[in-house]
């Protein structure tokens, strides 16, 4: 057994000179990787979730309630459970990950769209149970006043029902957005943190906290803090001022 | 206006979804699940428990090693956590409660030993681990590092994190020596330990992926894919490394794991996952 006179490999890489605001330009890129995935997802979130929590508080059919559970099911499901299952899916030696290659020409797995289909799937029930709440909050009154002046479903939806049901929608937008930021678990098995495509906020603060750069770690948790805490606020302040009107 | 409104609040509150009740709802739930756990886990830790934290190259091996070590008579229970080496090390620093550190790499236990955290007397290098390049991709034929590197339809190269897993260090190490760096860096991707490096590599969302031989040959992966191993002279040697920590030094059973470890029988098992073993 040797003692002591084992060689040492030390790996380093170069750490970056240039910092604003007491974050590296990394720190900085995946932030704004993580804003960027937060936003489409926000928006995907929107088109598929504003149809989606209408069909569920409208619909009659009996398996409505399996579709519902399925939609909240990541609220309580390990996020290790919805990565297992991605990383398996998005393999490219089976479907559906082998269509999406063939389709697409490129891998689902660390790829920044595989984060979007992540994102979306996980953030879905923090977007459609504020929408539904909100849809249901309209009068049915106003809608059938749409109607009896001669607008379609379509119309009354798009031009009653949603306007007046904005601020609902407003914080589950944002919460889909929070949500997506503090996303961490799923990210971590499917993404391979790659810098600018797949590296998100909450996977550098644990790059950075394993390399035990603790400096930059407290800086930027510090900012996710205020980040959230803000986007947080805006949800309570919709939320609140939608109760406060109703009670008056 | 006022029977609609009564009516949507109370739809609202019976069947929406409150983020301020699910919030404080999930907190005690927390708290209650939390407390009896914690008072169990307030005994001391039997002295017949090894608690091993192991860089995840060792993964497999452990099994048969751990098994070997019951079989010999000692009734102590094994438990392992595996892990990039930088990142046990860096749960050691902060306290965590293992007996035994099984490092990829002696750097890291060199800071343990500087900073107190490890016991210098206990330390000893028992294996040298392997790289290699490894596939599962049927399409793909390995022949040399440096053709499977240019390959046009590897779109994914998996190595682990350089800065916190020894064997993404080597990778890297190999990628620069034969100035492949630059081609290969766009189509990177980073296991979080060698480990989990292995696993992008094993479901085929990593066309190739440089992993440690001990896991390929493991009973787990043997005869998945194909493999070819990487010359050692291209990067720093993959030295596995134990050392008992301080807490580690008050239990016999963490010394008797250890002298197993450097014993005649442990060196057959590791011989047979692809280690060499020092003289």
């Amino acid at each position: 057994m040797s003692h002591g006179d084992a060689p040492f490999s030390v790996s380093c890489l170069p750490e970056p000179a240039v910092t604003f605001l007491g974050l590296s330009p990394a720190l900085w890129q995946s932030l704004g990787l993580t804003a960027q995935l937060a936003a489409i997802t926000t928006v995907v979130l929107g088109i598929v979730g504003l149809p989606l929590a209408h069909w569920l508080n409208t619909t009659r059919w009996r398996a409505a309630p399996l579709v519902e559970t399925l939609v909240s099911l990541p609220i309580v499901l390990p996020p290790t459970v919805i990565g297992f299952y991605l990383l398996i899916g998005f393999s490219p030696e089976h479907a559906p990950g082998s269509w999406w290659q063939q389709v697409f020409g490129a891998p689902l797995a660390f790829s920044f769209t595989g984060l979007v289909i992540a994102s979306v799937l996980y953030s879905l029930p923090f977007a459609v149970q504020p929408f539904q709440a909100a849809l249901r909050s309209v009068p049915p009154e106003m809608l059938d006043a749409g109607s009896a002046l001669g607008a379609g479903p379509v119309r009354v939806w798009l031009r009653v029902h949603l306007p007046l049901a904005w601020r609902g929608i407003a914080a589950g937008l944002t919460l889909g957005f929070a949500h997506t930021l503090g996303e961490f678990g799923v990210v971590l098995m499917i993404g391979g943190s790659i810098p600018g495509v797949t590296r998100v906020a909450s996977i550098a603060l644990y790059d950075e906290v394993q390399r035990m750069d603790y400096r930059q770690a407290h800086t930027f948790a510090a900012t996710l803090l205020i980040i959230s805490f803000l986007l947080l606020l805006a949800v309570t302040l919709l939320q609140r001022h939608r109760h406060l009107t109703r009670s008056v | 206006m006022q029977t609609p409104r009564c009516r949507e609040k109370f739809r609202e509150g019976s069947l929406g979804f409150n983020f301020t009740q699910f919030f404080f709802a999930s907190l005690a739930l927390g708290i209650a699940l939390r407390i009896p756990s914690a008072a169990l886990a307030a005994p001391a830790p039997s002295a017949s428990t090894v608690s091993v934290a192991a860089a995840a190259n060792l993964i497999y091996v452990l099994d048969a090693l751990d098994a070997a070590f019951t079989r010999q008579g000692d009734h102590s229970v094994v438990t392992i956590a595996s892990g990039a080496s930088g990142n046990l090390a860096a749960q050691i620093r902060n306290g965590a409660p293992y007996d035994v550190f099984l490092s990829a790499d002696p750097v890291h236990i060199r800071s343990l030993i500087v900073s107190g955290h490890a016991d210098e007397q206990s330390f000893a290098v028992f294996a040298h681990g392997q790289l290699v390049l490894w596939t599962t991709r049927p399409s793909i034929r390995l022949t040399e590092i440096a053709t499977a590197i240019n390959d046009t339809r590897v779109n994914r190269i998996a190595i682990a994190n350089p800065i916190t897993a020894p064997y993404g260090a080597a990778a890297k190490a190999v990628l620069d020596r034969l100035n492949l760096w630059s081609a290969a860096q766009t189509r990177l991707v980073f296991g979080e330990s060698i480990a989990q490096t292995a696993q992008f590599v094993e479901t085929g969302n990593a066309d190739i992926g440089f992993v440690a031989l001990s896991l390929v040959l493991a009973p787990q992966l043997k005869n998945k894919g194909q493999w070819i191993p990487v010359p050692d002279e291209l990067h720093p040697p993959l030295l596995q490394a134990a050392v008992l920590t301080e807490r580690g030094t008050k239990n016999p059973a963490a010394k008797r794991y250890l002298a197993f470890l450097r014993g005649e029988e442990a060196r057959q098992i590791l011989k047979r996952f692809g280690y060499l073993i020092p003289e």
